[in-house]
């Protein structure tokens, strides 16, 4: 079976677990196998057509499946799938702020 | 609320007066109790691979971020989250951050002004995934 690590963020949504073995021979069948398994997981793989989200990275070994074949990548028995979130932001003018503000403390 | 240790801070501060006029980004290491309370011992600097302008905008690349989860795994820390600066604008997260936040990560931002350190803010998305700010505990210098 596969080996899929979770990263940090999503693990929440995995009972803490970082690594999940999964039986599927392809990478739309590893994500399918992960989102009826963790349900609340879903929102933040998948888009909603379906697709995997553009914020989401998936490797299989070191080569992103964008550089592969897509979700129709293939998984061997024994390989190491990673999902890797896209860390990207940055100073725009809309803000995206809800809440109460608290205020910054210091001693 | 979250806690940035001395050195963590001044790697923060230091990594946005460098890098000004651009964007600066790095990660975040450290622990979190039983209470939620989460203490940042370590900030590493990571390079902004973002093409175009790196005055507003960021981006870290996969493999970056692959060397950070090994990097907390191995030295039994907690990657618990990502810096950013906002160059010349204040330290609150832009939609642009929103749409690409993940849950679970503190977003801290500092605002520099002219290569002046400003407001270091942190937050975080709630359920609803939008943006709430953690009470930043900062520690003297």
């Amino acid at each position: 079976m596969a080996t899929v690590i979770i990263p940090t963020p999503l693990r929440k949504f995995t009972n803490n677990t970082a690594r999940l073995e999964i039986e599927a021979d392809t990478i739309a069948k590893t994500v399918s196998a992960l989102t009826v398994n963790f349900p609340d997981l879903k929102k933040h793989l998948l888009d909603d057509r379906g697709q995997i989200r553009s914020f989401v990275n998936i490797f299989v070994g070191n080569d992103d499946i964008r550089n592969l074949e897509q979700e129709d990548t293939f998984v061997a028995p024994d390989a190491i799938i990673s999902i890797v979130p896209a860390i990207a932001g940055g100073a725009i003018v809309n803000v995206a702020v809800t809440g109460c503000l608290l205020p910054v403390t210091r001693t | 609320m979250i806690v940035l240790d001395n050195e963590a801070q001044r790697t923060i501060v230091q990594d946005a007066v460098d890098t000004f006029p651009d964007e600066c980004c790095g990660f975040l290491y450290g622990h979190e109790d039983s209470s939620g309370r989460r203490y940042i011992t370590e900030a590493h600097v990571v390079k902004n691979v973002k093409d175009g302008d790196k005055r507003r905008r960021f981006e870290i690349a996969p493999h970056d971020y692959l060397e950070a989860e090994q990097y907390a795994e191995a030295h039994q820390l907690e990657l618990l989250g990502v810096y950013h600066s906002h160059p010349n604008h204040p330290a609150i997260p832009s939609e642009h951050d929103r749409a690409a936040a993940q849950p679970f990560f503190s977003y801290v931002i500092i605002s520099v002004n002219d290569k002046e350190p400003g407001p270091i803010r942190s937050w975080r998305l709630n359920d609803d995934w939008q943006f709430e700010e953690e009470n930043n505990h900062l520690l003297a210098q």
